[in-house]
Order: C-alpha cells, then sequence, then structure tokens
C-alpha cells in the first residue's frame, strides 16, 4: 500500500523553511489557502517570497505578520474593498520587494516551470511597464515569423499551497470550479502542500478520474481542515463571506489595526475550528446543483 | 427616463451593457462589468459569452450576487469552469472581442494606469495590473470604466500598466501590440470614444451634464465629435425601465451600482 501523506496542518506548515518561494492564492479569489496561511504566521515562517497572480487578503496579512521580503504577483489587494493596506505601506515605506507581473505572465511563468522549460514566449506585455520595468522579462524575436514577442521566464517555487475539496492519504486530489493557475503551480513547484476539505478514500478518487487534478507524486503533504479556505469560496461547499474581506479593510488600514487584527483572528486561536467559532454568518450551500451521473466501465 | 431615477453608475452599466455585441465574446473581470455582462446577456446580446480570467464561462447571468468572479453563483451554472492559461490563450489567439478596464489615472491615448500614482506625499501603491495588461493588449477592443474625477485625467500616465494608443498613430502597430486598443470610455459624467490617431474625445453627454461641465478636467483640450467627424456631441442614452430592473435583480443592495 502507498504510504499516507497525511500530516496535521502545523506539521505540514512545519515543512516549509524560512527563505522559500511559495505559491499560493492561485485560484484567484477561489480556494484561496488561508487556514496555511494563519498557520505560517503562527510558525513565523519568515523570509518569505510569495508566488500568485492576485491574492486577495492572504498576501496582505502575511506580509502584516513581517514574513514576506518579495513579492511577485500581478495584483495585491483586498477585492471587495480595494486596498491591501499592509501591502501598500510596505511598500511605500521600502520594506517589500515587488516584481510586477500580468495574470497572463505569472500563469506563463509557472507554466514554464511545469513544462520543464526555462521560458515561454507571449504577444501580451509589450508596451507596457509591465513589462518595461522587469528586466527579466525580454523581447525577442520568432525564429519562424519575425515578429516581436515577449518572453517570460519560468518560476520554480519551493513549494505550492493549493486548497482542494477531495484528497486520498496518498495525495491525489480532486478539484473542481475554476482553477486560475493552481496546477500550473503544482507542477512548477518542488513541493506541494494539499490542504483538503475532506480526506477520503482513493476509490473515490479513483471513481472519478477526470476530476483528478492534482496527483501524488508532486504532493509532498496532505492535510484535512474544514473550511480552511474562508473567507474564500470553495466550489460546492461553502460561499465568500464579503462581510469579512470588507470588515478586514476596516480594521488595517494602520499598523496596530493590521496587528491587532493578526492578533484577535491568527495569534489567539489555536487553529481552524476555533477561528470558524468565531463566525456567525452562515456560509454554507443552501441551493446545491449535483452533477449529472458520470459512468466509467468496461 | 428622469435622470434622479438611477445613479451615475446605473447609468455606467446601462451604457456599458450596450458595449456588449450579440455573438460577442467579452472578458469580464470585476466591479461593473460583471452586472453589465449580465445585463446585456439578457437583453440585446442573448449570444454572448463572458469569460473570465478564473477560468469562468458563462452563457447566462449568474444565478446570484457576485462580489467577485470566483462567488459560487458565478461557478454555479456556468458552461464551464477552466484555467486561466484556457481563458488567457482564447485571448491571446484573437477570441476575444471585448474586454473592460478600469483605471486610477488615464491619458489623451487611453493608457491606463493601476499600479503606482504620485501624491502630495509620495508615491502611492496601487494593487496592480491583475488582468488587465493582458487584455488591454491582446482584446479585440477594450471598454474602459472610471469615475470622473478630474485627477485621474492625465497628460501622460506615470506607469503604463494597460496599453492603450500608446502615444498614437499607429503605436500599437509599431509595438507590436497585437489586440484593437481603447474604442470606449465610460465615465460618470459621459461616454468617449478614441479616433483615427487614438486620441479620446466626448461622444455623448450623461444627461445633467453640459461641455463646459467637463471641459476643465481635462489637462489638454478635449476634442469632441463635432472635432473628429463633424457629427454634434450627443445625449447618453438612458438606462431603460428593462436595463433598470436588471441592474437592480443583480446587484439588489446596490453593492457595485448605489
Amino acid at each position: 500500500m502507498p504510504d499516507s501523506k497525511v500530516e496535521d496542518l502545523s506539521t505540514a506548515v512545519g515543512r516549509i523553511e524560512p527563505g522559500s518561494t511559495v505559491a499560493t492564492g492561485l485560484a484567484l479569489e477561489h480556494a484561496i489557502p488561508f487556514a496555511a496561511g494563519h498557520e505560517l504566521v503562527r510558525q513565523g515562517t519568515d523570509g518569505l517570497t510569495l508566488v500568485g497572480p492576485i491574492s486577495d487578503i492572504l498576501f496582505d496579512q502575511l506580509v502584516a505578520a513581517g514574513l514576506v521580503d518579495k513579492v511577485r504577483a500581478a495584483w495585491v489587494g483586498n477585492v471587495s474593498a480595494g486596498t491591501g493596506y499592509s501591502f501598500r505601506r510596505a511598500v511605500e515605506d521600502g520594506e517589500l520587494d515587488v516584481e510586477n507581473h500580468s495574470n497572463f505572465s505569472i500563469a506563463l511563468s509557472l507554466k514554464a516551470g511545469a513544462m520543464g522549460v526555462p521560458y515561454l514566449p507571449t504577444r501580451s506585455l509589450l508596451g507596457s511597464d509591465v513589462f518595461e520595468e522587469n528586466d527579466r522579462f525580454r523581447e525577442a524575436e520568432d525564429p519562424y515569423s519575425g515578429d516581436r514577442l515577449a518572453v517570460v521566464p519560468a518560476i520554480t517555487p519551493d513549494w505550492a499551497i493549493v486548497h482542494v475539496q477531495r484528497a486520498s492519504p496518498y495525495g491525489d486530489a480532486h478539484f473542481w470550479g475554476n482553477s486560475g493557475v493552481t496546477f500550473e503551480g503544482v507542477d512548477a513547484a518542488r513541493d506541494t502542500l494539499v490542504v483538503a476539505e475532506e480526506i477520503v478514500d482513493p476509490e473515490v478518487i479513483k471513481s472519478d478520474p477526470s476530476r483528478t487534478e492534482i496527483t501524488r507524486e508532486s504532493v509532498t503533504a496532505v492535510a484535512e481542515v474544514s473550511y480552511g479556505a474562508h473567507p474564500s469560496p470553495l466550489a460546492g461547499r461553502y460561499n465568500r463571506d464579503n462581510a469579512f474581506y470588507v470588515d478586514y479593510a476596516e480594521r488595517t488600514n494602520d499598523p496596530e489595526g493590521a496587528e491587532a487584527w493578526l492578533d484577535t483572528w491568527v495569534d489567539s486561536v489555536p487553529g481552524r475550528a476555533a477561528y470558524m467559532e468565531r463566525i456567525e454568518r452562515d456560509l454554507s450551500v443552501s441551493e446545491r446543483t449535483v452533477a449529472a451521473e458520470v459512468e466509467y466501465g468496461q | 427616463m428622469d435622470s434622479d431615477a438611477y445613479t451615475d453608475r446605473e447609468l455606467m452599466v446601462a451604457a456599458t451593457a450596450r458595449e456588449i455585441d450579440d455573438g460577442d465574446v467579452a472578458f469580464v473581470g470585476m466591479r461593473l462589468p460583471l452586472i453589465a455582462f449580465q445585463v446585456a446577456v439578457s437583453t440585446h446580446a442573448s449570444n454572448a459569452i463572458s469569460v473570465f480570467e478564473s477560468g469562468v464561462v458563462r452563457d447566462d447571468p449568474a444565478s446570484g450576487f457576485l462580489h467577485t468572479m470566483c462567488d459560487l453563483p458565478n461557478i454555479d451554472g456556468a458552461v464551464s469552469t477552466t484555467s486561466m492559461m484556457d481563458v488567457m490563450s482564447r485571448l491571446q489567439r484573437g477570441d476575444v472581442d471585448v474586454g473592460f478596464l478600469g483605471g486610477a489615472e488615464i491619458d489623451r491615448y487611453g493608457n491606463l494606469n493601476t499600479t503606482r500614482v504620485s501624491s502630495e506625499s509620495g508615491q502611492v501603491r496601487l494593487p496592480g495590473s491583475g488582468g488587465a495588461c493582458d487584455i488591454a493588449c491582446l482584446s479585440g477592443r477594450t471598454v474602459i470604466l472610471m469615475a470622473h474625477e478630474p485627477r485621474r485625467f492625465v497628460e501622460r500616465v506615470t506607469y503604463n500598466t494597460s496599453p492603450g494608443h500608446g502615444d498614437g498613430g499607429d503605436w500599437r502597430a509599431r509595438e507590436s501590440v497585437s489586440g484593437g486598443g481603447p474604442e470606449t470610455l465610460v465615465t460618470t459624467k459621459a461616454t468617449f470614444g478614441f479616433d483615427d490617431d487614438g486620441e479620446m474625445y466626448v461622444r455623448s453627454l450623461h444627461p445633467g451634464t453640459s461641455l463646459e461641465d467637463i471641459a476643465d478636467d481635462f489637462p489638454w483640450d478635449i476634442r469632441t465629435a463635432a472635432d473628429v467627424s463633424g457629427e454634434t456631441v450627443g445625449r447618453t442614452t438612458p438606462p431603460s425601465e428593462t436595463a433598470l430592473d436588471l441592474i437592480r435583480t443583480f446587484d439588489p443592495d446596490g453593492f457595485w451600482t448605489r
């Protein structure tokens, strides 16, 4: 029988060393691994380089906790409220190095890493200051047509942290709903932590192999955390807790507020169950949509 | 309809919805365009498709209110929930007819800045591009939505996050920027087109706004439809009863539009 990769979240996150490059928040506003991010804060894993397309408020929280040296992303803020104040303060105070990307350039960077090639070309970026100000992006001539293209170098993170609906103990995972750059991130990273809403029997995964988006050889550890993506939504499981994002913006627009927020929601809660006890809003899926039955067989 | 019967942003959504043609593939993104696509596909553009960089592809309104493109009502009942590479590849190969953009700053040629601006106290960091740079470079045409505030109109953007018509003329072709660039700007006071040289001009004024009201908002002499084509500057069509009903159905608490 294959080895189980199941660990509690604290042990799994403990594998991530200070100074690591971590790709997370890869499904955009969907399925953001907030529980794992908060565990990074509790463990004080600092010196991080964060990689992602848009981060919503997870990157802002990790910046607020003083864990981040560099961000390589297309957008950092609060999708409901606009500004991520801790990110903004850190950049304006010169405390945070930012490599500005577009969503597509982050996707191409991780795809190149996932494909094992040094770079990928694109027709995006040229003409923008996103291109002009990043000396890692280069202009190249298509050797076939002579067209001018931008080339985007691979990013190969040390870790990807992703949240999924269900995974087997071996690390094979089902994921549904929009995926953003989740699977490119997993394939590009040296190690992946899969945080699953539910750990299921391997036969559940094998009953629907077309829904298996991550397989075990990419996965270092699996942790089961119910509501581990809150306040982001998870398809088929729970809705976005928008009021939480608005409240976060209101409470973190000065450094003292950000510190108090981290104390209230991260440092003083031992784990996700205690955290969720403080959420009174009902976020559960109220009108279920059940997919038409899918059959395999022989 | 009386102009106090709707908000500025409801008018913007209705005007933006009219920019989506039947059969278009529309790259939607965030905020007001989330509502505008749903209005368009419910009225004159039943064959339009929306794509979102998160990977969502839809052919109808979401089943409930959307704060973001990834809210469950946008995923539930979608035609497809795929990946960013899939959606960005559609954009890159020229399959997206119209894309929507916003910005903290816009200049005469429709270049947009969402990365950083200067203020009296120094540089202000903004969230960044997201998918905007890609949409600006690669969409068949773009529609820009912005609050009408004089500080947002600048001679030249301090950071060109999302290229418009560059410095005008054949700039996009010279710089190998493949999409068509800005076609329309919708603000809270007027709609603007872009002339053959890529320069912004006043196309129509929203009810209650005169040319004199807005002329000083620009650090350059803003051109008008009369300068460009000899036509008089039009009056923006107010939202229809149907459009308003739909906007208030898709945004029942006015989170985006009030």
